[in-house]
């Protein structure tokens, strides 16, 4: 266990419903996580569909969208993530 | 066998639903706003009025037609926007309380994102799906979709994206103002896609001809309706946009019979006794200092007097100057403006093109309602346009203002002295009637002459008169025709002069002809009683020459009757027996 017991990576991920594209995104987002940020990351899913109020306060758009709210700054990345290589860039846990 | 009579119903079609905007003039070129529960793409370039239009489409909904309204701003924020409005009297804040206004400002920063595979948009379309249940909008502005494209990349996907979002709103049946700027060369947006997905597409443009800007709508397409199609000049100013559907020209307007005084009793003489028609227009038309300004002002003043509104549109004098000037001749405006009857407009007519003061005069017209209008003058129009764009112009003011019944009366400077069967504004075919005043310079002064060039429906005077500016108004007398020609002036005065010392030289002669006559027939009377008594006396002669025989013959009768009595000694008997002898 690393010295920071709370999560170093929030991560929100927008959906709605459950759509393919939905789907693999977080499939996906779970599988870079667990290879890079085991233990350090907290993923939290918002269904749109049942929360809309809360795509004004993010500034989502496109769904679906995966935000960084910690570290800063704020990182936005839309699409199912299929790019891993692109993923682990947009969210800094590779450096360019 | 025949079949049942089926009696025919006539269903009429249903018409094109729409959705009254409640800008001035928009709803009248569209005959009834924009198509309800349908996409209308608003473009344009940057600056011509597309977020005022859409916002200010918002705000009358909520405000008149208690429709509520959402804002998706992608440009600005929600701050931004209720500052930028607020010149116009809009108080967004307000109404976002009132629940009757959302605003939601979508960010898009395209360092903040980044893309990765498929995506859609279907979280605007909560959003937006969610701001509009929220309030149970029935507006809907997005400004501007090209925004979009600027923070995303996948032109692919935004494309059917928009596509779907039309839809979106048509199934929401939200009533929808898009705005897109325009695109480069003939495309009306940046990606061509807007325009062909909207129901209704309105062109703002904003053009610069000789240093003055005119802004223009148009409306490209309508489905399913019939719309004006020209390019209507519009104004935004403090009340927000004026749209004016000036080329409305039906010429069916009713005309009435009623008379106006031009405010100078002569004057109204020479139009048939009673004046000029309500309603009608009046060019008066001079050369420089022929009181064309005093005949308006004397015009304005007899309005005001009769309790009737006026506005005077100023294009040379500020209103201070035309009081101050008009006082001098007896005439008090300014108590006319206190009592709110009279109301000046002064603009120069570089402050903006032909369409705008049209469009202000149209707005000022309408706020104040009055009867009589004056444009004083109209000349100064050529500066700004060319003469068929002003006469073009004119054309529309007067039918607005026949519409209206309204009576107008325009001044026209003329350049040359010599009376000019066309004024230089080409407007004198036009106006019901025209008033020409010129300058008549004789013996060494000028002087100024009046008459009637034309006056529609009506007897008009064919004199010329002469037009006298005094200290207590305005005055028309008759000029002096005489020999010479036509006298005005100091040269009228002195033939008068002359008329009048002639005329009591001449009745003097006339009083010794009489008194000689008076003496001759005294001489004559005399002489006929002279002759008369001359006539008695002759007369007298006579009878007593007559008298005399007479008397002779009586004596000589009885001296015969005598001496025969003498002779026969028995007078009596001697008288019968002889008698009876000479009878045997």
């Amino acid at each position: 266990m690393k010295q920071e017991a709370d999560k170093k990576w929030e991560l929100r991920l927008y959906v709605a419903g459950k759509t393919p594209k939905s789907v693999t995104a977080l499939s996906n987002l779970k599988k870079y996580c667990e290879e890079h940020l085991q233990g350090q990351y907290r993923i939290e899913v918002i269904d749109l569909l049942e929360q809309p109020q809360l795509a004004e306060g993010d500034q989502i758009l496109a769904i679906p969208t995966l935000v960084r709210k910690v570290p800063e700054p704020i990182r936005k990345i839309i699409g199912d993530l299929s790019n891993e290589e692109k993923v682990l860039v947009g969210l800094n846990i590779r450096p360019a | 066998m025949s079949k049942p009579q089926k009696t025919i119903i006539k269903t009429p079609y249903p018409t094109l639903p729409k959705t009254l905007t409640g800008i001035n003039g928009l709803d009248e070129i569209t005959e009834g706003g924009l198509p309800t529960g349908r996409p209308t793409l608003i473009c344009g370039e940057a600056g011509c009025g597309k977020t005022l239009m859409s916002i200010e489409f918002i705000v009358r909904g909520a405000v008149q037609f208690n429709e509520p309204g959402v804002f998706v701003a992608f440009e600005e924020k929600s701050d931004e926007l209720a500052m930028n409005v607020a010149s116009l009297g809009f108080d967004l804040k307000e109404l976002q309380q009132q629940n009757l206004l959302k605003i939601d400002h979508v960010h898009i920063d395209r360092s903040e994102i980044e893309e990765t595979g498929e995506y859609d948009l279907e979280g605007l379309f909560i959003r937006l799906g969610y701001a509009i249940d929220s309030i149970g909008a029935k507006r809907v502005v997005l400004d501007t979709l090209e925004n979009l494209f600027s923070g995303l990349s996948n032109q692919g996907v935004l494309r059917a994206e928009i596509r779907r979002l039309f839809t979106f709103l048509k199934e929401k049946g939200v009533t929808a103002i898009i705005t897109g700027e325009r695109g480069d060369g003939t495309s009306l947006t940046r990606q061509g896609l807007e325009e062909y997905v909207s129901d209704c597409v309105i062109l703002l443009d904003h053009r610069v001809i000789n240093q003055i800007s005119t802004r223009r709508l148009r409306i490209i397409k309508y489905r399913g309706t019939v719309h004006g199609t020209n390019e209507y000049p519009f104004l935004i100013d403090e009340d927000g946009i004026s749209v004016l559907p000036v080329t409305s020209l039906k010429m069916a307007n009713s005309v009435s019979l009623e008379r106006v005084s031009t405010g100078i009793a002569a004057l109204d003489d020479m139009l048939g006794g009673k004046g000029l028609y309500r309603g009608g227009s009046v060019l008066v038309s001079g050369t420089a200092g022929t009181g064309k300004t005093s005949l308006a002002a004397s015009f304005a003043n007899e309005t005001c007097n009769r309790g009737e509104k006026c506005v005077y549109f100023a294009m040379e004098e500020s209103p201070s100057q035309i009081i101050r000037n008009i006082r001098s001749i007896g005439i008090d405006l300014q108590k006319h403006i206190d009592s709110g009857l009279l109301h000046f407009n002064a603009s120069r007519p570089n402050l903006y093109g032909l369409e705008m003061h049209l469009v202000a005069m149209h707005k000022c017209i309408k706020k104040y309602k009055p009867s009589v209008v004056v444009i004083d003058p109209i000349t100064n129009f050529i500066n700004i346009g060319s003469v068929s764009e002003v006469k073009n112009m004119l054309v529309r003011m007067i039918d607005y203002l026949q519409e209206e019944q309204i009576s107008v009366m325009f001044t026209a400077l003329s350049l040359n002295t010599i009376v000019n069967e066309q004024t230089d504004e080409g407007v004198s075919s036009l106006v019901d009637a025209w008033i020409l005043v010129r300058d008549i310079e004789f013996n060494g002064e000028r002087n100024r002459g009046l008459y009637v060039m034309k006056s529609r429906g009506m007897k008009h005077s064919n004199q010329v008169r002469e037009f006298v500016i005094t200290d207590k108004g305005l005055n028309l007398i008759d000029v002096y025709l005489g020999p010479g020609g036509v006298l005005t002036g100091s040269a009228r005065q002195e033939q008068m002069l002359l008329e009048e010392t002639g005329a009591a030289l001449h009745s003097q002669a006339i009083g010794r002809k009489d008194r000689e006559i008076l003496r001759k027939r005294k001489v004559l009377e005399a002489k006929i009683a002279s002759l008369n008594s001359e006539y008695e006396s002759v007369e007298e002669e006579l009878n007593k020459v007559y008298h005399e025989e007479e008397l002779k013959k009586q004596i000589l009768a009885k001296s015969r009757e005598e001496i025969t009595r003498l002779r026969k000694g028995e007078v009596a008997y001697n008288d019968k027996k002889e008698g009876k002898k000479e009878k045997k």
